[in-house]
């Protein structure tokens, strides 16, 4: 017998979810508002979105934003898989508790520590602040969250593949990128966008490791948030939001097809 | 095969191979480690020990705003003379200004009242989720992990407009005559509680959830068969096997919110002290690097505990999965 699904049950899940979507659908609603004042509601207007995008400093913002995070996620992505694959295949080399720990010290770093500990680096390297700086930084922390989804991904993975490939007398490099990267390819993807949406949403180690020239969006929202709230903001969070949630949903979708086509697959070979 | 590794198969199908193919094999293996390793060498210790270093250096009107600036440019004996230099004090300092030390007190208060609010909205939440039918478990796993992808900031800002005197809470209480005047909320600790409890409690779910839902149901019917009341088999039966879940969400929710600097910063305003703004005023706004560097590596003393717990944690899953 499943468990069974309580009345109880049924409104802690409801009362749940109502607490984490419910600020972000009034944040979304107010956007869309005529009104200056951000929570009286004066009619339906898109003109903060037009005005969003005259506002060339938050599309400057915006445009680092994009960038940095396409780049550190990309070399977090090809760091922490390496990273993953030291963790899971090497079980044994010199100072693999020292490489553990800084794998899985940064999940829960406070962001000061580690702004604060790169720009102090950066200086004592004498690198100058800004887009470049900014970029290290995330990929420094980025890399060791990719580790953590693509080591979990490895931990299940079914050896005797690699090893059936190999009996077969693929050499290991080539095992690898034919057996190895399709099996860990949801996973090394699902680690790219965590390391992208990660270095989009950066405050704290932006600020520390930014310089002139390199403010990034969230850096742009805090200083207007501090001066008060705008549902130009609004709608600049709407945005984001929207563009996450598609790209979320995508990626399932594509998962979910891939999923149904491999299962296909799998009964035409036992049909044969 | 369970110990073997990638190279020992590839050694034994390489056995009969040139010398060439085993050294590609030993150069990929040593690159997979070295790489990662050096750079988290590079971009995380050592940026700890110049936080370390920085610590003991004094102010200066100069750039980089501190001495002495350790440096071989001026020969092995300017060095040493510098590393005499080197002191205490600001360590000394923190411990003489009641402000640091109210700021780490209130910081690991604020930190352990959300932690334990966090497990009580997070529990029922999770455990609804772990006993709802097969089929629509994947959904609502992907609806906790959704708002994490999106901003922090944003979500914290969201709370700005309807906890604020005029704010969207206010409006529906005054509205439905529950208060008659506006409630106060922002720049106080409740509305730190509430954004601590709101930003993490997917890290609090998540771990509930894989905790819960891989249990067996069986037990918890053999301890009603038994004659146990439900409460008391949730109790004896069901809360003892979820507590390694509640041990690593209330570790994901402790650490990070103990440094939190936005949340307080955005609602809880000038009033509330916490380490991490107070940090970061340090650096910012008094440009003090050497008293920042301090606070951060008391900061960190105070976490290496649970950062320690936590990574033992993981290393022990890790093994489990294995």
């Amino acid at each position: 017998m499943s468990p069974t699904w309580t009345r109880f049950n049924i409104v802690s899940v409801t009362l749940g979810f109502a607490f984490l979507y419910l600020p972000i659908v009034l944040l979304v609603i107010f956007s869309f508002n005529a009104s200056k004042l951000v929570t009286v509601w004066g009619g339906f207007s898109t003109r903060w979105y037009v005005s969003l995008f005259q506002n060339q400093g938050l599309m400057d913002a915006a445009w680092v934003t994009i960038r940095v995070g396409l780049i550190s996620a990309t070399v977090a992505t090809v760091l922490g898989t390496l990273g993953a694959l030291a963790l899971v295949r090497y079980t044994r080399f010199r100072g693999r508790v020292l490489f553990s720990g800084m794998i899985f010290a940064p999940l829960v770093m406070p962001d000061v520590i580690t702004g604060l500990s790169l720009l102090l680096l950066f200086v004592a390297i004498d690198l100058d602040r800004g887009f470049a700086t900014v970029t290290l930084a995330h990929i420094t922390f980025t890399m060791c969250f990719v580790a953590v989804v693509v080591q979990s991904r490895l931990l299940t993975f079914d050896r005797s593949l690699e090893e059936a490939a190999m009996d077969l007398g693929a050499p290991p490099v080539r095992t690898f990128f034919q057996i190895t990267l399709p099996v860990i390819a949801p996973a090394i993807i699902s680690g790219w966008m965590l390391a992208f949406t990660l270095s989009l949403d950066d405050l704290v180690v932006a600020s520390f490791t930014s310089g002139p020239g390199a403010t990034t969006l969230p850096m742009k929202i805090y200083s207007q948030v501090r001066l008060g709230v705008t549902p130009e903001i609004n709608a600049a969070c709407t945005i984001l939001i929207g563009l996450v949630t598609a790209g979320v949903i995508i990626a399932s979708i594509v998962n979910k097809r891939r999923e149904v086509q491999r299962l296909r697959d799998e009964q035409a070979a036992q049909r044969g | 095969m369970a110990n073997s590794t990638l190279t020992d198969v590839a050694a034994h199908a390489s056995a009969g191979k040139s010398l060439p193919a085993r050294l590609m094999v030993g150069i990929t293996r040593r690159l997979v480690i070295i790489v990662p390793y050096v750079w988290l060498l590079f971009f995380f210790l050592v940026p700890f020990i110049i936080v370390f270093k920085i610590s003991l250096s004094v102010t200066a009107i100069a750039m980089p705003p501190y001495a002495p600036v350790l440096s071989l440019k001026d020969g092995i004996s300017a060095l040493l003379s510098d590393l005499g230099q080197l002191s205490f004090d600001n360590y000394v300092w923190l411990t003489q200004d009641a402000l640091y030390i109210n700021s780490y007190i209130t910081s690991v208060v604020v930190a352990a009242i959300s932690t334990v609010l966090t497990l009580l909205v997070g529990y029922p939440i999770a455990y609804g989720m772990a006993r709802a039918p097969a089929s629509l478990r994947p959904t609502l796993l992907m609806m906790v992990i959704l708002p994490f992808w999106t901003s922090f900031l944003i979500r914290v800002y969201a709370w700005i407009g309807i906890l604020k005197p005029e704010g969207l809470l206010n409006q529906f209480l005054l509205a439905t005559g529950i208060i008659d005047s506006p409630l106060i909320i922002t720049n106080t600790y409740t509305a730190v509680f509430i954004g601590i409890v709101y930003s993490y409690l997917p890290f609090m779910v998540l771990p509930l959830y894989a905790a819960l839902e891989k249990m067996d149901h069986s037990l918890i019917e053999a301890a009603q068969d038994l004659g146990c009341p439900p409460i008391t088999a949730f109790w004896k039966v069901t809360f003892p096997l979820s507590l390694p879940g509640v041990v690593a969400g209330c570790l994901l929710v402790f650490i990070p919110a103990v440094g939190e600097f936005v949340i307080p910063d955005l609602l809880g305003g000038s009033q509330t002290l916490m380490i991490g703004r107070t940090l970061w005023n340090e650096f910012f706004a008094n440009r003090d690097w050497p008293v920042a560097s301090a606070v951060a590596v008391i900061l960190l003393l105070i976490l290496i505990v649970p950062i320690v717990i936590f990574q033992n944690a993981q290393a022990r899953a890790q093994e489990a999965g294995r």
